[in-house]
């Protein structure tokens, strides 16, 4: 039996809809496999990993805690892969956001008034922009490969920001803790009462901002262009160093904002890791998402689900937390293969026999 | 101090291995015309597969056989996607190396701090140093001396040409993936079995994607990639050389060493039109469907 795809005629605007849930079923089916692989009831697993999380008002608190970085970057990274730029060191530009942004609470701890939040906003933007600049710059200057120089640059991040806590932002009275020390009033993100901070506005901001550009604006559709048909995009004088450029500094002073608003909120101190590889999942979310910034809002929350599902599964089944990791790798692969289904027909075929009669 | 640099040019040997095993593969993918950036997630998986048989059974050759096995299952997972399901290939080797992380983590959760089995060095040296050079003699032979080799460079750089001529495009490019698959995941098994015998989550610690660099670098040139892994395995155990001569540099920054070495390189190589588009394989991440 042979697999044979068959062009449409017509992107088939069923599946474009539905490639998504098919994939998500698709991962539940595979997720109670694992479970029942590990001794466990696939009902209650999948019970306690995707809908008892939902069930409670604190863990519902917590998905949009965790979405807000997921949806910030990720609508980022829809907008470059859109524009066919790969920007897969999110979690660098991140990581550098957090940094930059924190200089001024570890500088100055006595500056006490909301300036200061201001400022430590604004300056963990700048940071992911820049740090995300350096993979355009050497892109459109060199021709470098801006995957592996990307992601290469998420190594010197963290390394960086290993050795700023454990060395000169280090707090004195940390217990040589590799810690900064810990922020505090005016340093920190304001919340809606419970847990739910600044973050999760500026998300649901990024995402109706970027939708309006992308559905609306000539730059939005100079986007696609330049992504989808490079060469049409070239007759039409558009700049594809100009869109790389403007891609990587949205993307990255996306993801720095992000990482701030972490660093800023639920971590409240630099520490040597401070996101649990939201700069990553931020990849599969765009593509969930469709790479548009409204489907990138649910795949956010999704993908935040995976997160806390891990966690409730550690606590109630007894199963490592990593096995998030591992449904949001199994999510993208069937994201992938459906999404074949909006361009193909699939056919199943039975041997040369079938072959030559299709010939015929 | 001859004691000294003979163990420096060890560490570098066993360094610039595992990079040398994994650039071969994928040059051999790419010049099928398959980007797969999925080789951090086989090397990875490889890695956990290679500590886990052989830290149950105690043999290392076992370890080997699972840690290739490992890696050769991940790329038939890539190759059904990228060849069979013509999914994006960018996308896709994310996906692997995503998944192939989460998995081994889980997998490898009950092995962590578990003492490892060494392979049997000969003068310090294992089977599996000699084993590189010969691979890349053997790749560089058949690309380049051996019909085989030449419809495999045909595949790369004009898959609708290769095709009329009657050649199997999708079966050529399972069998270049899979090759890649086998020599990600033995360079994983190097990691756990010889150069640090234990199992670490993410051990691989980026050198999937290093390797991917190498084979830039090298401008998909086997031997090019020889003088490359070492160039890298020199760089990446200069920073513990340095460290011991007690400079006061940071450590952090050595570790980042080689990362940036390699964007250098990168951006070297890539700027240089002459030796890039001379050698880039033509149809490198496209997609191929049949017309029938």
């Amino acid at each position: 039996m042979r697999l044979i795809l068959e062009k449409r005629a017509d992107r088939s605007p069923f599946f474009a809809i539905a490639s998504p849930f098919l994939a998500l079923l698709l991962t539940l089916i595979a997720g109670g496999l694992i479970f029942a692989l590990r001794g466990i009831n696939p009902l209650e697993g999948l019970y306690v990993y995707f809908i008892e999380p939902l069930t409670q008002l604190w863990s519902v608190e917590q998905l949009i805690v965790k979405a807000a970085p997921l949806v910030l970057i990720g609508v980022g990274l829809a907008v470059c892969y859109m524009a066919n730029v790969w920007n897969i060191g999110a979690e660098g530009q991140l990581t550098m956001g957090a940094v930059c942004g924190s200089i001024a609470p570890v500088m100055f701890p006595e500056w006490q008034d909301p300036s200061v939040l201001v400022v430590m906003l604004i300056m963990g933007m700048i940071g992911g922009a820049l740090y995300g600049a350096i993979p355009g710059l050497l892109k459109t200057r060199f021709n470098a490969n801006e995957i592996l120089t990307s992601l290469m640059l998420v190594y010197v991040a963290a390394l960086f920001l290993d050795w700023l806590v454990r060395g000169p932002w280090r707090d004195p009275q940390g217990y040589n803790f590799p810690v900064t020390k810990t922020f505090a009033g005016w340093q920190l993100l304001p919340t809606f009462g419970g847990t739910i901070h600044l973050g999760a506005l500026f998300a649901l901001l990024a995402c109706a901002a970027l939708a309006f550009v992308m559905g609306k604006t000539l730059i939005g559709f100079e986007i696609k262009v330049t992504g989808n048909a490079p060469r049409a995009g070239r007759f039409a004088g558009f700049s594809r160093n100009r869109m790389v450029m403007l891609c990587f500094l949205l993307s990255g002073g996306l993801a720095g904002l992000a990482g701030i608003c972490e660093v800023a909120s639920v971590v409240g101190k630099l520490q040597p890791q401070i996101s649990p590889g939201y700069g990553f999942a931020a990849i599969i979310v765009a593509f969930l998402g469709r790479l548009n910034p409204l489907g990138v809002l649910f795949a956010g929350l999704l993908l935040a689900l995976s997160y806390i599902g891990g966690e409730a599964a550690q606590v109630t089944l007894g199963i490592s937390d990593k096995i998030a990791k591992v449904f949001q790798g199994i999510l993208l692969f069937f994201i992938l293969s459906c999404d074949t289904l909006i361009l193909y027909r699939i056919k199943f075929e039975m041997g040369r026999v079938g072959a030559l009669k299709a010939a015929e | 101090m001859v004691d000294q640099s003979l163990a420096v040019m060890l560490t570098i040997i066993t360094a610039a291995t595992p990079l040398l095993i994994a650039a071969m593969g994928e040059l051999v993918v790419e010049r099928s015309g398959v980007l797969n950036l999925g080789v951090e997630g086989m090397m990875v998986m490889g890695a956990v597969a290679g500590f886990a048989v052989a830290f149950l059974t105690g043999s290392t050759l076992l370890g080997v056989g699972a840690a290739i096995f490992a890696g050769v299952a991940m790329s038939a997972l890539f190759g059904f996607l990228t060849l069979t399901l013509v999914a994006n290939q960018v996308a896709a080797g994310l996906a692997l190396t995503l998944l192939g992380l989460g998995l081994s983590g889980l997998i490898g959760e009950a092995f962590v701090g578990q003492p490892g089995v060494k392979m049997p060095t000969l003068f310090g040296i294992d089977a599996l140093v000699p084993f590189s050079f010969i691979l890349t003699a053997g790749v560089a032979y058949a690309l380049f001396k051996t019909k085989i080799g030449l419809v495999i460079r045909a595949v790369g750089n004009s898959h609708n040409s290769a095709h009329a001529l009657g050649y199997r495009v999708i079966a050529l490019r399972y069998l270049s993936v899979m090759f890649g698959g086998a020599c990600a995941g033995l360079a994983g098994g190097y990691l756990s079995l010889a150069y640090t015998p234990q199992w670490i989550e993410n051990m691989t610690a980026g050198r999937g994607w290093i390797a991917l660099a190498l084979v830039v670098f090298a401008s998909w040139r086997p031997l090019r990639a020889l003088i490359g892994a070492y160039l890298f395995g020199a760089v990446s155990i200069m920073g513990f050389v340095v460290q011991s001569m007690g400079l006061g540099i940071p450590p952090q920054f050595l570790s980042a060493l080689p990362y940036i070495v390699t964007i250098i390189a990168l951006v070297i190589i890539s700027g240089n039109k002459r030796l890039t588009q001379a050698n880039t394989p033509a149809c490198l991440a496209q997609s191929f469907v049949p017309d029938r």
